[in-house]
């Protein structure tokens, strides 16, 4: 096939940042009027390529060719010209202003001579974009006061508007109803039929098989391979997502389950999850799996004290307990590594040392005088405990890369008397040898007698670090897997595909 | 896991050292100095100059929890008024006959709750910010003291009140002496508590302060209530001066403590800033109004002085860095 | 949902409005008296204008306190310009007002938008600096009416067709600043850097000059009230107006202007300056001493934010219910 026949064409994208590198050599070919899903874990460089292709990061390396003719993005408007729109899952948007505002900012439709906005003509035009795509609210509608999936079609309409020939979705369908996302669908084959091309990014395999006719898998910031849909199976395709066999990268030790540490009976929190309830044990990892929106992390930082939930009971070694803060939290013996460190976990600004104590400083003072030399010894002690690589405790902890930086969050969780962990993602964006570093820790603490709770996205890493795991969709748990119905089959079929959707289940003759 | 060998010595660095905001303090206080010096020739007098601290530390008590306020981001703009305000209840308490002593520990009463309620609105109604609730409090508690003495005055208070303001302990005024212990006080708490760290902790990221386990809500109000109550000290002071209260007093101090805060070094978007630099700062203003004083530049001039001073202290670090926080009033 | 809020609040500010007036009538008849209404619209007109600039600036996320002073410097130099040149045409002594008033405002402008100083310090010193400058071109002394040409004097108690001049210029304001903010790309971008600064760096809307306009655009309106503000007092003093920026903020907050920015309408500055203006005037006939009027505004502030924090918590929970998890 020769080259002008491909719509979008990249070729040997590398792309780093400080420390990391999102994107290594990576292709990728975009035929016009095809849906091309891109799949792959997080941290895959799915979003980093996203972002070189709506031009807001320049790559290092490689070429981009769009439509046949070389060409270069500097700002993410140039792409916009070229006909490139992507609808994200946060939906950035002016909450305050209508629909046809929000569609129309930027390229207004106004009078030739007096330059006055054409308020009727915008109105018309943005009413039928969302005719077209189905949907059911006015143009004059405030923004604010839409639904997520609303506000992604109104992004859509948008993205028409500038006359997009390419749209890239990022995971539209993560924070819809299975409802909505059946909308969604329908609009997307519509755009196909118009002869626009759609890359399509999802976890969710029915997604994927609805939708697209061809699959791109990232790994490790590497092009892994395309195929089409229907040549590949679920099971192939997991391998090539996540790499290798699982069991070998993880030494999992038989640690003895002891006494209930924690239990949650019917837990909800008004729009985010219900009827959540579980166990845990000392020395036993718990896993909490499903798709970004899913309402996991949400579940944690109600256990954290963050946000309160609206109903259900909390039992703590057997006593009812109501948590209202972290310090709260804590002083129970619960712990929380947050999912977003560098906002969540660190203070960047500071050195590893003050990092460190801050959520303890009672045990480095007396009478809430500060003792430094004890300060600086903790600091010290636990810096090295977890390994962290830094030549001193006062390096600053924007310094740091992702592995360090979590390493660091994790000896200010071991300042603290704790009996429950709850590490929410806790290798997110870390590299392989810091990775192996961290799981031994949580392996060591297990070992210890924590209870540990391992939210995580990540196949190979909940697999192989947990004794039991817990799946969630759209707020609920949809199952509870023991280590020996531990498949990736069965959590992702818990996790991301439907009752009711179609499961490839044909192997490839090897 | 490797085991790695991490230093918790701080090795000293001469260029750090020289080059911190307080040294340029030092410099601009010493050119101030000279400035006043030619200007004036009695400005260089030891006597003269520990009695002008008696005409510009009143202020300073307030600049002291104001540093802890901006600290974390945020900023309290009612000062002045909760000065007004305790001055004129205790002035009027007095009136009616009740005790001085009585009236004053009222005063402070006064200002540590309106304090309290500026804490209190800001920690629960969060979409607002500490701008517009201290901007409504400022008139609402300014308000107050003229629904209370209108436009007259309130005075002839006991001879012995005359002390705090006049008065010296051995040669030193008392209220350089007062402002002394109170800034010593301030600075460890600052900087030698665990209060002081969780301070610095919620100015430079408020979120993962909270995710630490840091009471940012129950921080902020006492902080807030801490400026109402040394913004009633300074009320203590300035009525003391005065020999009465009016409505209309401290009008435009918040300018002032703030640039006094600014100007020590304290960046307005949170999380840096020297209790020392503050203090610095307040010599530094204070002496500069009293040199000016000294050769009759009007009050006026002085405002467009204070005014340029303030800009010019929060210009110079934004020069630099560049960065701003979008989206705070 | 909120526009159903928005149009609901209009209507109470309109009801309330009626009901105050009314209720003032009955207590005082000298309330609806032709000589007071004139009294009441006429100083209500040069607030209004001021809040049509304060809006623009709410709506950026920003504030602006120097506007009490920057007036008086206006008022000051052009009372000045007239005492002391007699012959100068009434519209030459607003060109300069005006002028003079723009200046404070793009000075403003430059600070917040280019050396990005947070608005409130911004405003804090240069309020000073104005009001300091004020004194300073006085001697410190006032310009009094008599100093004043009548050709001056007349700027507010003459007419244009039959309306009061103050008026009329309001009126202009009003229906120049309505098509500015909803008919125009700018005016409806100074909406979207409101709203979401973010997003509008990505629509390319380029927020330094929104920012930079819009101090100016209030400060060229704060210049102009100056000069109106002189001539309807016959008088021009170094405190005049002190204090006044925040009535300006009560009218804006009162008439629904977000004060996290990005929402606010015209309609709701006129209503809310209207009941202000009505407030400011009635207190005294209600033999409500003019001591309880600092207050009372303050209270209104404080009401109106904490109002719309509680309405917008209401809907947001009504959003997060729709979610039917």
């Amino acid at each position: 096939m020769s080259d002008t026949e491909y719509a979008l064409e990249l070729k040997g994208i590398t792309k780093s940042f400080p420390g990391v590198k999102a994107l290594d050599d990576v292709y990728f070919k975009l035929r016009p009027g095809e849906i091309h899903a891109l799949m792959g874990e997080n941290g895959a460089g799915k979003s980093t390529f996203i972002k070189v292709i709506t031009g807001v990061h320049a790559p290092d390396e490689g070429e981009m060719i769009l439509n046949g003719r070389k060409v270069e993005f500097r700002h993410p408007t140039d792409a916009q010209k070229a006909g490139i729109a992507a609808i994200y899952q946060h939906v950035t948007c002016y909450p305050d202003l209508s629909v046809t505002e929000n569609i129309f900012m930027g390229h207004e439709k106004i009078a030739q001579g007096t330059k006055r906005i054409l308020w009727r003509e915008m109105h018309e035009e943005a009413g039928r974009l969302l005719k077209e795509l189905g949907a059911g609210f006015s143009p004059k509608t405030l923004m604010g006061a839409l639904s997520v999936a609303e506000q992604q079609i109104v992004e859509i309409a948008k993205a028409l508007s500038l006359d997009a020939k390419i749209i890239i979705m990022d995971e539209p369908t993560a924070a819809l109803t299975q409802n909505e996302s059946e909308e969604l669908y329908r609009i997307t084959e519509r755009l196909r039929d118009q002869g626009k091309s759609i890359i399509f990014i999802s976890h969710r395999f029915e997604d994927m098989y609805r939708l697209a006719s061809v699959v791109t898998v990232f790994r490790d910031s590497k092009y892994i391979g395309t195929w089409n849909v229907n040549e590949i199976s679920n099971h192939d395709l997991i391998i090539a997502m996540v790499g290798r066999e699982i069991s070998q990268l993880f030494p999992k030790k038989r640690v003895a389950v002891g006494e209930e540490l924690l239990r949650v009976e019917g837990l909800g929190l008004t729009g985010y999850y219900a009827d959540v309830s579980f166990t845990l044990r000392r020395g036993e990892i718990l896993g909490l799996t499903g798709l970004v929106g899913a309402g996991r992390t949400e579940v944690c930082q109600s256990l954290f004290g963050i946000t309160r939930p609206d109903k259900g009971r909390i039992f703590l070694k057997g006593k009812e307990i109501r948590i209202r803060s972290p310090r709260e939290a804590m002083r129970y013996g619960i712990g929380y590594l947050p999912e977003d460190r560098q906002k969540q976990g660190l203070v960047l600004q500071w050195a590893i040392g003050r990092n460190i104590t801050l959520s303890t400083l009672e045990k480095v003072s007396g009478k809430g005088m500060l003792h430094t030399r004890k300060e600086l010894d903790i600091a010290r002690t636990l810096a090295e405990k977890v390994g962290v690589k830094a030549g001193s405790v006062f390096d600053l902890v924007g310094s740091l890369s992702g592995g360090n930086q979590q390493k660091v969050v994790f000896a200010k969780l071991l300042t603290a008397d704790l009996d429950v962990m709850i590490l929410d993602e806790p290798t997110k964006g870390v590299d392989v040898g810091a990775k192996s570093a961290i799981y031994e820790i949580i392996g060591d603490l297990a070992g210890a007698g924590y209870g540990i709770v391992l939210v995580s996205s990540e196949m190979p890493e909940i697999i192989g670090m947990c004794d039991r795991v817990a799946v969630m969709r759209e707020g609920r748990f949809t199952a509870m897997l023991d280590r020996e119905g531990l498949t990736q089959e069965a959590i992702l079929e818990a996790a991301m595909v439907g009752a009711d959707s179609p499961v490839n289940s044909r192997r490839v003759e090897a | 896991m490797e085991t790695r060998t991490i230093t918790n010595r701080r090795e000293f660095s001469w260029r750090s050292f020289i080059l911190q905001w307080e040294w340029l303090l030092v410099a601009l206080i010493a050119a101030v100095f000279v400035l006043n010096a030619n200007l004036s020739e009695y400005f260089l007098d030891s006597r003269h100059l520990l009695d002008a601290t008696m005409g510009f530390l009143d202020k300073a008590f307030i600049v002291l929890p104001m540093v802890f306020i901006i600290l974390m981001g945020d900023i309290d703009i009612s000062v002045a008024s909760i000065v007004a305000l305790s001055s004129v209840v205790m002035a009027d308490l007095y009136q009616a006959g009740l005790p001085m002593e009585w009236a004053m520990a009222v005063c402070l009463a006064v200002g540590s709750l309106c304090g309290w309620i500026n804490g209190m609105l800001i920690v629960r109604f969060k979409e607002l910010s500490s701008v517009i609730v201290t901007l409504a409090t400022m008139i609402i508690y300014r308000g107050i003291a003229y629904i209370i003495l209108e436009d007259q005055a309130a005075g002839k208070f006991p001879k012995w009140f005359k002390f705090l303001g006049w008065e010296y302990v051995g040669n030193v005024p008392f209220i350089l002496v007062a402002f002394a212990v109170c800034a010593a006080v301030f600075t460890y708490l600052l900087h030698k508590t665990t209060f002081g760290r969780k301070l610095y902790a919620i100015g430079n990221n408020p979120t993962a302060s909270k995710f630490s386990g840091v009471e940012v809500d129950r921080i902020k109000v006492v902080v807030f209530t801490l400026a109402g109550l040394m913004s009633a000290v300074a009320a203590l002071f300035l009525t003391s001066r005065m020999g009465s209260s009016r409505p209309n007093i401290a009008s435009g101090y918040e300018l002032e403590v703030i640039a006094m805060v600014v100007l020590g070094g304290v960046s307005t978007a949170g999380g840096k800033g020297r209790m020392a630099g503050a203090i610095l700062a307040v010599f530094l203003i204070g002496y500069l109004r009293y040199g000016l004083g000294l050769v009759n530049i009007s009050a006026q001039t002085l405002l467009i002085v204070l005014g340029l001073l303030l800009l010019f202290a929060v210009a110079v670090p934004r020069l630099n860095a560049g960065q701003r926080t979008v989206g705070r009033t | 949902m909120s526009a159903k809020i928005a149009k609901f609040r209009e209507l109470g500010l309109l009801a309330f409005i009626l009901l105050l007036s009314v209720g003032v009538q009955l207590r005082n008849p000298s309330f609806l008296t032709w000589e007071n209404l004139n009294d009441m619209i006429t100083n209500t007109a040069i607030l209004s204008i001021l809040a049509v600039g304060m809006m623009l600036v709410i709506l950026t996320r920003g504030i602006d306190l120097s506007i009490g002073a920057t007036l008086a410097l206006s008022g000051m130099v052009s009372a000045l310009a007239v005492s002391r040149y007699p012959e100068l045409h009434p519209l030459a002594a607003i060109g300069i007002g005006t002028g003079v008033g723009l200046v404070c405002g793009l000075i403003l402008g430059f600070l917040v938008a280019r050396i990005r100083i947070l608005p409130i310090i911004a405003t804090l010193g240069m309020m000073n600096v104005f009001r300091g400058l004020t004194y300073e071109a006085s001697g410190g002394k006032w310009v009094s009416a008599h100093q004043m040409p009548d050709s001056f004097k007349d700027i507010a108690t003459g007419s244009l067709l039959g309306i009061n001049n103050l008026i009329a210029i309001a009126i202009f304001i009003y229906a120049a600043a309505y098509y500015f903010v909803n008919h125009t790309r700018t005016g409806r971008r100074i909406y979207a850097v409101g709203s979401n600064p973010d997003s509008a760096a990505l629509s390319g809307i380029r927020s330094g000059k929104i920012l930079q306009l819009v101090y100016s655009v209030m400060g060229a309106l704060a210049g102009l009230a100056g000069v109106l503000w002189v001539s309807k007092f016959a008088s021009a003093q170094g405190d005049t107006a002190t204090g006044y920026e925040l009535s300006v903020i009560a009218a804006c907050v009162l008439g629904g202007v977000s004060i996290a920015g990005g929402a606010g309408k015209i309609s709701g500055i006129v209503l809310g300056s209207i009941l202000l203006g009505i407030l400011n005037n009635a207190l005294p006939m209600l033999n409500v001493s003019a001591f309880w009027q600092m207050f009372i505004q303050g209270a209104v502030i404080l009401f109106a934010v904490l109002f719309n924090a509680l309405v917008k918590r209401g809907i947001d929970r009504n959003h997060l219910m729709r979610r039917k998890i």
